[in-house]
């Protein structure tokens, strides 16, 4: 399945919000117009709306792909994202001396380490007691979120204590922006990141060792130089530090404070960005930024023509379900083989 | 003694109102994980139960309400079905993109039918029934005999359901097809109408559990308002062993610790609200790990 | 005259290249014990498998009491009153055995009338069975006693057994002849697929010989004997077919060093219950082509794997020289990852001293540079290093395999079944590189279920059975280590 396939689901999503707003009594077609000026419709709108909310998108995208390509599931980016968030906060509000380079980097460190954290556990329950990585990174999902809650109201809440988010992190923790724009140098981290993912998979013993267990755990096993379940759970444990690390980025170029809701889901959207880029760190890319509009485009949706933008889940969910149905028709594709229970460790 | 009894007893009644919707949906994914399907998808299917529950309640009354919640949740098992038995496709991803779809079809349909701005809808409820003479057994008279409904319905599921599964041929069946569905067919089972069946029996009490929160509990509908239960409910699944009684007492555990909040209000200690939120959920990841041991699934679930 | 049980007329079957029945004829007459006797692959499990609805054939007719019969199914097989009792245990680990006989049977499930019903079956066919114990827990003759039970629960007037001593032990054989003894008493028809020519002796009224997808024989039992029946199932006795191409004996002493060392090992079973193997104990110098003849199932495949690395013994000692270069049974699972391209999986092999990886990077033209050598070496027909693995036949695909594991020199070869499902030139090429390894020095261990191969390859012979490793005696006929195989020299 190519680019082409790829394209017909992302048309496919799309046609069907098209029917299915026509027919909920929107106006399909100004809709669609809306999504798209909000998306692409000036300059200000692509950088500060759509590059915007893809740079969470791509990062947490490439650690998804990283997970699956590695043959384990990580449906709690959404979580690991919180946590990486509220550490990315509590760091920020610390550093307000230290020079700029070396406080976003202890604030970029201390998110990943807390995504990191928030992965650990499932992947002891997985490796100790077979415990399902989907149900246990799924549940730290709400725990995250209660969390946040629990933060902003308590220890971190603004020093007025009137609203429920934290006071601003300190100038030197926040990543410089574009000028003229809003956005942040996140998206120079999201690229390289992508750089970087892309020669991890295809041109070292690692990457090499990861793809196979992905590909083949039993061949990967018998080959006698690869440990599958360790690659496994080296995978989920790198997919929590990098959605870790887009919360702290999320806040460091972005909110500049906690917040709840501070993800619109990115945590499940990546899940389609990662899909449909086939797993591949360029894809992620690109598919990234096509989310990244929907996103932005939905925004503009709601305030333009009335239509919440919570439809553009449906998309996701039938581009998801697209490549699925292509892939099954196939018999074969990028997802790992085998299914959880059947994996090694 | 007796000041504690009225708080005690309205504590197991809050436990078992709780455990109510979350003991639905954890029946039906006990048919459909014995079967080998497990449905991330319950979460978006309880859902579309709630939101069809408040449209038909709107419309002409709970009853319709709870009509249209179980037909909802069927539509989108078999929407389910039909990617994962049909086309043979990985559950889990299909589960996730189903209560995608779910989030953003009632968040579109919802603002569509109520108007944005979410105003606090007001719905007619499910009353309570009061079964004579039962509802005044001291402690546990409330908690089980005056409750609405779906308490009832769930309690009574719990040995239907076991009936089922373990004295009838096609809960045999069914059984088989989860734990080794290729030797199942080999026995003649027709295994891929027996997964659907069963997935579409899930979606019915996901369904069911969505319009329990809607007009039994909260009384009004709100976005995402099920939040994470369906997950929940997965959990509570594993945590009773695959088997309706475990399932029914893990729930009324799930329940119980989330009451336990209105306990601590009673009794004027100042905790957090957010940590009676977090409390089941680390309950159930503490309990799939550490408590319980190695939990043993049907052998061949997830396997398409 | 009495109309026949069951009659298999001229049943022709192909699986692709492999001609497993050519025209087979088979009767099977009321109150009788037919053995079926033949080596691997002759196709007794095949004739069996049209019998029981589970394979169409592609030409001959069924008939069942006289009367002809399409079997598309077991279900089919069942309403005419044939049951089937396989090799591999087909009862769900995880039901009881009531419910197991249930579900075959089609039986209501009420707990109580269930548990007296099928107690009251299993003692009335003479295998009493616990009806309440779950099937997974069973010993590996009661899993046999239920596979019988589920097969006798209805109108079964045929019995077809598929090896069904060949994990039992000497009194769980008796007590099955006893009840299958009763069974043909009553009336009933019974075919008795098996290796064990002891047993056919013994056990049966009339015995029918296939050999390579024909019947060579078919007769009372009275007058044969263990030699005879040897004679017929493999051909000449003593004479070694030439089966595969530049099948030649390797002559002279192999006194080079030790490679291959094992000293009392014992190897669980794979999934836990008993030892696979016992106390083994060889050696194996380099340049020796060391060949192992088991029947499925006696720790052969265990003793490779330990022997390859992929298994730990539970005790004894192991001593491999290293590297090893492991030819493992099933290519597209363990051998080969189909969805990477050759190179990929050529890389899959790397040993750490491979000129391709540098530093831990994979510079993958020097990578694709070696495969596309291998390809040619070895004359591996494909579109090229970069197709995907699985758009190789399965030919090419071993020769891939066999590629990876050999061009890095290894000093010990394991090779499981590395011809299986190959066509004889293919094969050929196979046992080429086999030989090749060993001229250049390497110690070689290889196990194929076809005794031929076995033989045509191998400077000395072990015989495994029951997990006991047995040096067969140089010199040794090929019926007397088939025989060894099955008795193990009991």
């Amino acid at each position: 399945m190519g680019a082409k396939a790829s394209a017909a689901a992302l048309l496919a999503g799309l046609a069907v919000l098209a029917g299915g707003l026509q027919l909920a009594g929107y106006d399909a077609v100004a809709a669609l117009g809306a999504l798209w000026n909000g998306a692409f419709g000036s300059w200000y709108a692509f950088t500060s709306a759509t590059l915007v909310r893809s740079v969470p998108l791509i990062i947490i995208g490439l650690g998804i792909a990283l997970a699956f390509r590695g043959g384990a599931f990580n449906i709690g980016a959404e979580g690991q994202f919180y946590a990486g968030a509220i550490a990315a906060t509590w760091i920020g509000l610390q550093v307000s001396g230290l020079p700029a380079p070396v406080a976003i980097a202890a604030l970029l460190l201390a998110a990943g380490l807390a995504g990191a954290g928030w992965v650990a556990l499932p992947v002891v329950l997985k490796r100790r007691f077979g415990v399902l990585e989907v149900i246990s990174t799924l549940l730290l999902n709400f725990v995250a979120e209660s969390l946040v809650s629990l933060m902003v109201q308590g220890p971190l809440q603004e020093s007025q204590h009137i609203y429920p988010q934290s006071d601003p992190i300190a100038d030197a923790a926040r990543l410089p922006l574009l000028p003229g724009t809003r956005l942040h140098a996140g998206i120079v981290l999201a690229l390289a990141g992508a750089g970087a993912l892309f020669v991890l998979f295809n041109y070292t013993w690692w990457g090499f060792r990861l793809r196979a267990v992905g590909a083949g755990p039993r061949a990967a096993e018998i080959s006698g130089r690869i440990d599958a379940g360790g690659m496994t759970a080296a995978a989920l444990l790198l997919s929590g530090t990098i959605a870790g690390v887009a919360g702290g980025v999320e806040v460091s170029g972005v909110s500049y404070a906690l917040y709840q809701n501070l993800s619109p889901g990115y945590g499940f959207t990546a899940i389609a960005v990662a899909l449909l880029a086939r797993l591949d760190p360029r894809g992620v890319v690109v598919t990234g930024i096509l989310f990244g509009a929907l996103e932005a485009g939905a925004g503009a949706m709601q305030r333009d023509a009335g239509v919440p933008a919570v439809a553009v889940y449906v998309v996701e969910a039938v581009v998801i379900v697209v490549v699925l149905l292509v892939d099954a028709y196939r018999r074969r594709g990028p997802l790992p083989a085998g299914r959880p229970a059947e994996r090694a460790g | 003694m007796t000041d504690i009894e009225p708080m005690v007893a309205g504590f197991l009644a809050a436990a078992v109102r709780v455990a109510t919707p979350l003991l639905l949906a954890a029946i039906g994914e006990t048919i459909s994980e014995r079967a080998g399907v497990i449905n991330l998808g319950l979460e978006g299917m309880m859902l579309a139960g709630a939101l069809a529950a408040a449209l038909g309640a709107t419309a002409s009354g709970p009853w319709t309400g709870v009509l249209l919640a179980v037909v909802a949740g069927m539509a989108f098992a078999a929407l389910f079905a039909l990617i994962t038995v049909g086309a043979r496709t990985d559950q889990i991803i299909a589960g996730t993109a189903v209560t995608l779809a779910a989030v953003g079809l009632t968040g579109t349909i919802y603002r569509r039918a109520y108007g944005a701005g979410g105003a606090g809808l007001s719905l007619p409820t499910l009353a309570t029934l009061p079964v004579p003479a039962l509802d005044r057994i001291p402690l546990i008279g409330p908690a089980l005999f005056d409750q609405p409904a779906p308490t009832y319905l769930a309690l009574l599921a719990v040995p239907l359901v076991w009936w089922l599964l373990f004295r009838t041929r096609l809960g045999l069946a069914l059984r088989a097809t989860g734990e080794a569905a290729a030797l199942a067919r080999a026995a003649g089972v027709r295994t891929r109408l027996v997964r659907a069946g069963a997935v579409i029996a899930g979606g019915a009490f996901a369904g069911l559990a969505g319009a329990t929160l809607v007009l039994a509990q909260v009384g009004t509908f709100a976005e995402k308002m099920t939040a994470g239960r369906g997950y929940v409910a997965i959990a509570i699944v594993v945590l009773g062993r695959w088997h309706p009684a475990g399932v029914a007492v893990a729930a009324l555990l799930f329940g119980a610790a989330s009451a336990l909040q209105f306990v601590f209000q009673a009794m004027g200690l100042e905790v957090p609200y957010q940590l009676f939120l977090m409390l089941p959920y680390a309950l159930t990841l503490l309990a799939l790990g550490g408590a319980v041991g190695r939990v043993r699934a049907p052998a061949d679930l997830g396997r398409p | 005259m009495t109309t026949p049980a069951l009659e298999l007329r001229g049943i022709q079957k192909r699986f692709g290249p492999v001609h497993a029945l050519r025209g087979a004829d088979f009767t099977l007459m009321p109150g009788e014990l037919h053995a079926l006797l033949g080596e691997n692959g002759a196709g007794k499990t095949t004739l069996m498998h049209v019998a029981y609805g589970l394979t169409r054939p592609d030409g001959g007719e069924i008939r069942v009491g006289g009367a002809h019969v399409a079997l598309p199914s077991p279900r089919a097989a069942r309403r005419v009153g044939i049951g089937m009792v396989h090799q591999h245990f087909t009862s769900v680990s995880a039901l009881s055995v009531a419910e197991n006989v249930a579900l075959a049977a089609g039986w209501p499930v009420d707990p109580k009338a269930l548990r007296e019903r099928v107690r009251a079956l299993s003692e009335r066919i003479g295998l009493p069975l616990d009806p309440g114990a779950s099937a997974g827990s069973l010993t590996v003759g009661l899993k046999q006693r239920l596979e019988i039970v589920k097969a006798l629960a209805t109108e079964t007037r045929i019995l077809l057994l598929d090896e069904p001593t060949a994990v039992l032990a000497p009194g769980e054989t008796d007590d099955l002849l006893r009840v299958v003894r009763s069974f043909t008493a009553r009336g009933g028809a019974a075919v008795l697929i098996t290796h064990k020519l002891d047993e056919a002796l013994a056990a049966a009224d009339r015995v029918t010989v296939l050999r390579r997808g024909e019947v060579v024989f078919a007769g009372a039992i009275a007058g044969q004997t263990a030699a005879s029946l040897s004679a017929a199932m493999i051909g000449d006795a003593g004479a070694v077919t030439p089966t595969v191409l530049g099948a030649a004996p390797r002559a002279g002493p192999h006194d080079g060093p030790v490679l291959v060392h094992l000293s009392g090992i014992d190897i669980l079973r794979e999934g836990g219950a008993g030892l696979a193997v016992r106390q083994a104990s060889l050696a194996v110098p380099a340049g020796e082509i060391v060949g192992v003849a088991a029947v499925e199932g006696n720790g052969q495949r265990e003793l490779l794997r330990a022997v390859a690395g992929r298994l730990q013994p539970l005790a004894g000692r192991l001593e491999v020289a290293g590297p090893v270069g492991f030819i493992a049974e099933d290519r597209t699972t363990e051998g080969l990852i189909p969805d990477f391209s050759l190179t990929e999986n050529i890389v899959l092999g790397a040993t750490g001293q491979d000129p391709w990886i540098r530093r831990r990077r994979i510079d993958w033209r020097a990578a694709r540079d070696y495969t596309s050598h291998l390809l040619t070496e070895f004359g591996i027909v494909s579109p090229g290093p970069d197709a995907p693995a699985a758009a190789l036949s399965g030919g090419n695909q071993q020769k891939l395999v066999a590629a990876r594991e050999l061009a890095r020199s290894p000093r010990v070869v394991v090779a499981e079944d590395p011809t299986r499902g190959l066509d004889i030139r293919a094969a050929g090429e196979i046992h080429q590189r086999l030989r090749a390894a060993a001229t250049g020095g390497a110690a070689v261990l290889v196990h194929s279920s076809d005794l031929d191969e076995v033989l045509a390859l191998a400077d000395r012979v072990v015989v495994m059975s029951r997990g006991v490793l047995i040096e067969v005696p140089p010199g040794a006929t090929r019926g007397a280590i088939g025989e060894l195989m099955v008795t193990g020299g009991r």
